[in-house]
């Protein structure tokens, strides 16, 4: 009894000293976590780091930040998007001691980055394709790139290079920024030619080899000549679509070295700007924007080179487009426009832009594709 | 590319035929493997991890040799020293296979990833494919006929092995050793040796169903690459009875039934696609449920097999 008593009475006075401390010397207790000009930063990938896509996409844009002065990068890879993630952002604060986390995969931000940050308000969040809301914790953002404008830059050269009119997607999960993908993809083959179609197979995970084959073969069996993706690694989709004589179209990162004559074009992450502008704001004692967002303009994304087979009228339309599209303020998503159930998207006359928040609750897919969300 | 024909609905069998072709053959190398393991009274969970460190070799070796061959062969190797380890260890007094096995996989898939970190970005040889559909005008059709020569041995192999059960010497010491310890202690044959060699080429099987996956298909490394495949082979050994030409069925079922959901999508069906994917479970239930029977054992189970050992 009385050693608790002893035990307790010392972990008050422990307490109330640090209390005092932190109020004299954290006025606003605003002051980052990291000492002067050094920063550990964490990143937190759902998969391996070296997967031909999404996480390769981080990764290298962490890769980008080692050449800062003072920045120590540190990084897990094949965290789940559980409680895991919790244990690995709360390892990489406590015993790393990092300023900046970035757990990059989709899934992590509700409920597990919205119930961790509150708990270590010195550390900052940020979250790769959530949408920051306004309640959510301060310390917390989420940034992303409109990377529907690149699938439909995809789409264009697609709609040019198919014989049949019908062309592909294999999508992982029927969240909003891959439903923006499959619609951007079909919209940009529709500009090209509006009597094209484009059929959707969902796997239901983001990374299943086998499953990702399959669709591949599937859509090849249906007639698709021009097949793209969404799912966390592009490899298997544009090996086994090439090898069923099908044109390619990229996503995430650059995979042309996989099928050099099928692959057309691709839309890719740029995250090493990001991650620089991100960091170097931090450092310098200021406070990242909670919701950051940019497309080709802002060099948030970028195109691959287009492949050997693309053709003259493809290559016209595709840099005509992007100039317009690096104007900024690009809509595909326009009226009069349907969803595939019949219901009205947008009115003649009405456009949603690419930095339109509304884009990122989609939850429809556009007249001319075949599949359904559920 | 030849000009697609359109299907219509003839669409979905011919996915599961073409699926049942491509996507059985890491079933059917498993579940041999594990069928040989169990019938000599040793079950080897582990083959899940081996499937992995299967894929990771054959890939690796097939990149440095630029053969695809001798990636098989190794994949195989590596395979084999890994179920002799599992034999090795279990042939102490008290070791639990299942206990084994369980860590067994979670070793073979930590060193799979270690060592496999530099093969994800390398692109290795592939296996060949022997077209059978030249005589058909469908290209869909001649798509789905691609035949892998393992598919081919993987059926040769449950031919040869529900042959050697029964006719042979070694088939007979094995299914001893698997249904009585004491009988096969009585006819001078030890048992600890035959489990280790039947783990190991048990081992050896998985081992090639790994290379399947890595080096034909899908045909890539990464970490995602099975699936829990080898899981699924495991169980398909109760599923068949412990029977090999069984197994050879029952692996057919499963790759065609993965194909369903994709096919189905292609077609139309869009609705309730999670529904779909798991129809190869649903199926097992179902089947497991149908051939059950409240007043037999389970028949062809080898006697020695047991959790509890």
């Amino acid at each position: 009894m009385t050693r608790i008593a002893a035990l307790s009475r010392r972990r008050f006075l422990q307490s109330s000293a640090a209390a005092v401390g932190a109020s004299v010397a954290l006025p606003a207790g605003l002051r980052p976590a990291h000492a002067a000009g050094k920063l550990t930063v964490g990143f937190i990938y759902v998969g391996p780091k070296d997967d031909f896509g999404y996480n390769q996409s981080h990764a290298e844009g962490a890769a980008a930040l080692k050449a800062i002065a003072g920045v120590t990068v540190v990084e897990e890879e094949n965290v789940p998007e559980s409680n895991d993630v919790v244990n690995t952002m709360e390892s990489m604060i406590n015993f790393d001691g990092a300023g900046l986390v970035f757990p990059t995969s989709f899934g992590y931000y509700d409920p597990f980055i919205k119930e961790t940050a509150p708990k270590y308000g010195k550390v900052r969040f940020e979250h790769c394709g959530g949408l920051w809301q306004k309640g959510d914790p301060q310390n917390a953002g989420s940034y992303f790139g409109y990377i529907g404008m690149g699938q439909y830059l995809n789409g264009i050269v697609a709609g040019h290079m198919t014989k049949t009119r019908k062309i592909g997607f294999v999508a992982a999960k029927p969240i909003p920024q891959v439903l923006n993908n499959i619609n951007s993809f079909l919209l940009g083959a529709r500009a090209v030619d509006p009597a094209i179609t484009c059929q959707v197979i969902f796997t239901g995970e983001w990374s299943l080899a086998v499953k990702e084959a399959e669709a591949t073969n599937a859509l090849a069996d249906q007639g698709a000549d021009v097949i793209t993706c969404h799912v966390d690694g592009p490899k298997v989709v544009v090996e086994t679509a090439a090898a069923r004589g099908a044109y390619v179209c990229g996503y995430h990162a650059d995979q042309s070295s996989l099928a050099p004559e099928k692959y057309l074009t691709g839309a890719e992450w740029n995250w090493a700007k990001v991650y620089t502008d991100m960091v170097t704001a931090q450092m310098a004692g200021e406070t990242i924007p909670n919701f950051v967002r940019g497309g080709l303009a802002e060099g948030f994304i970028k195109m691959s080179p287009l492949g050997p087979a693309v053709t003259e009228a493809a290559r016209a339309q595709f840099e005509a487009t992007k100039a317009e599209i690096l104007k900024g303020g690009f809509a595909v998503i326009k009226g009069p426009l349907k969803d595939n159930k019949g219901n009205v998207i947008a009115t003649e006359g009405q456009a949603f832009p690419e930095d339109d928040v509304a884009l990122e609750s989609m939850n429809y897919l556009v007249d001319g594709v075949l599949g359904s969300t559920s | 590319m030849a000009d697609p024909v359109d299907l219509g609905l003839w669409a979905v069998p011919l996915a599961i035929l073409g699926g049942a072709i491509r996507v059985s053959t890491p079933f059917l190398f498993v579940s041999l493997g594990e069928c040989l393991t169990e019938r000599s009274g040793r079950i080897n969970l582990g083959l899940e991890g081996t499937l992995i460190l299967g894929a990771v070799s054959g890939y690796a070796m097939s990149y440095h040799s630029g053969s695809a061959l001798v990636g098989v062969l190794c994949a195989a190797l590596v395979g084999g020293i890994f179920g002799m380890l599992h034999g090795w260890l279990c042939s102490f007094k008290g070791v639990n296979d299942i206990a084994i096995g369980i860590s067994m996989m979670i070793l073979g898939m930590g060193l799979a990833f270690y060592f496999g970190k530099a093969y994800i970005q390398p692109t290795a040889p592939r296996l060949p494919a022997i077209p059978f559909g030249g005589w058909s005008d469908i290209p869909q059709l001649r798509a789905a006929l691609q035949v892998n020569v393992l598919f081919l041995l993987g059926g040769a192999l449950a031919v040869f092995l529900a042959w050697m059960l029964k006719n042979t010497r070694v088939g007979l010491t094995i299914r001893v050793v698997g249904d009585s310890t004491d009988a096969a202690r009585a006819l001078a044959i030890r048992p600890n040796r035959v489990r280790l060699w039947a783990t190991s080429a048990g081992g050896a099987l998985a081992g090639i169903g790994g290379a399947y996956l890595s080096l034909y298909y899908p045909g890539s490394w990464n970490e995602g690459i099975s699936s829990g495949q080898g899981l699924m082979a495991v169980a398909l050994v109760i599923f068949a009875r412990w029977n090999p030409i069984n197994c050879f069925w029952a692996a057919l079922l499963f790759g065609g039934a993965g194909a369903l959901g994709p096919a189905l999508q292609s077609v139309g069906i869009t609705e309730g696609y999670y529904l779909f994917y798991a129809a190869p479970y649903v199926l097992t239930l179902g089947i497991l449920i149908a051939t059950s029977s409240t007043e037999r054992a389970v028949t062809g189970a080898p006697g020695e097999l047991s959790i509890t050992k």
